[in-house]
């Protein structure tokens, strides 16, 4: 080993001896340990209302006082100008794909998510910056930056205060929209003509 | 709720441990100057040596030190209060980390001896020791 510093040690070259009892036996080669973290999480003022919201089919966003932006979701914050909004904006739900991917791996325990499936930075109309979405109706090959979409909701009778309520957004059938990267990094005024 | 399935590969020598686990028996590695140390490692701790011969050690031991965890959680071994400890089995030379299972810390004392308690079904993990009961002195 002293003479070739690229060979592996015994002891990971399987240069090992073993018991009579292990001799034998199938060796075991892989170990899983699973690491959980179960997590619960309060989420503040602006949050809250987002939330309280979302059961009532509403989108809010917050703007910036500093630039004009509008968050979506709301974290109070400007995150940057590092100032507190200056109020709270209602958006529609709707919006286009700023970009998307598509997973064609399933997750364990999300059978609901069969791949292949498209998720998607959603740009609500009226918001600065991307919601996550699944993009749903239609061929993941078929999205397209640009793509027109609308949110679905869950029936009435289901809503809850939470995002999951959009169970996914959906091609409106409006002609794709025109991006210009330099004009959405730096949008002073998302208020769309 | 995050979580991580995560799969490690185990090499030779904790390779071996596992295995040992599954067939119901526990391994040291033995050291230049004869000492076990168990679990094994594979490298020497103080000369940096890789280490390979792998020896059985007993099932019973001794507790070098312990702590009381009366709130268990969820993955952990016994779903009522129980010890944690350092356990120095018969034959090794350093100290593994188990549970025991005691009803309460009066039943704990440092330098008492415990024996494994096999699970039924073993798949080469740590695990496939339930945990370790005390042994009573004058039985032992």
């Amino acid at each position: 080993m002293a003479d070739d510093p690229l060979a592996p040690p015994a002891a990971l070259a399987g240069d090992v001896t073993v018991p009579p009892a292990v001799a034998g036996a199938e060796p075991v080669q892989s170990v899983c340990t699973p690491i959980r973290l179960s997590y619960t999480y309060t989420p503040g003022k602006a949050l809250s209302r987002y939330l309280r919201a979302m059961a009532e089919r509403r989108i809010l966003g917050e703007r910036c006082g500093v630039t004009g932006q509008v968050f979506v979701p709301p974290r109070g914050v400007s995150p940057l100008a590092g100032t507190t909004t200056a109020g709270v904006v209602e958006l529609a739900d709707t919006g286009y794909v700023d970009s998307f991917n598509i997973t064609r791996v399933p997750i364990e325990r999300r059978p609901d998510l069969k791949p292949p499936y498209c998720s998607a930075w959603i740009v609500l109309d009226g918001a600065s910056v991307g919601f996550m979405g699944l993009v749903i109706n239609i061929a993941p090959e078929e999205v397209r930056i640009g793509m027109r979409v609308r949110a679905v909701w869950k029936p009435d009778d289901e809503l809850e205060t939470s995002a999951a309520n959009i169970l996914g957004w959906e091609p409106t059938g409006e002609p794709d929209e025109v991006i210009d990267d330099y004009e959405r990094l730096g949008r002073a005024d998302p208020g769309r003509a | 709720m995050l979580e991580y399935p995560f799969t490690r590969s185990t090499g030779p020598v904790i390779g071996a441990f596992l295995t040992g686990l599954r067939e119901g028996v526990i391994c040291g590695i033995r050291r230049a100057d004869g000492t076990v140390l168990c679990p094994p490692l594979e490298y020497d701790p103080l000369t940096a040596e890789p280490l390979t011969e792998l020896v059985e050690v007993g099932q019973s031991g001794e507790v070098l030190t312990w702590a009381w965890n009366g709130e268990p959680r969820p993955m952990q071994p016994f779903d009522r209060p129980f010890a944690w400890a350092l356990i120095r089995l018969d034959g090794a030379d350093t100290s593994m980390l188990h549970a025991v299972f005691a009803d309460s810390p009066s039943d704990m004392s440092t330098g008492m001896r415990v024996r494994a308690v096999w699970r039924n079904e073993r798949e080469g993990h740590i695990a496939d020791i339930a945990g370790f009961d005390p042994v009573d002195a004058d039985l032992s």
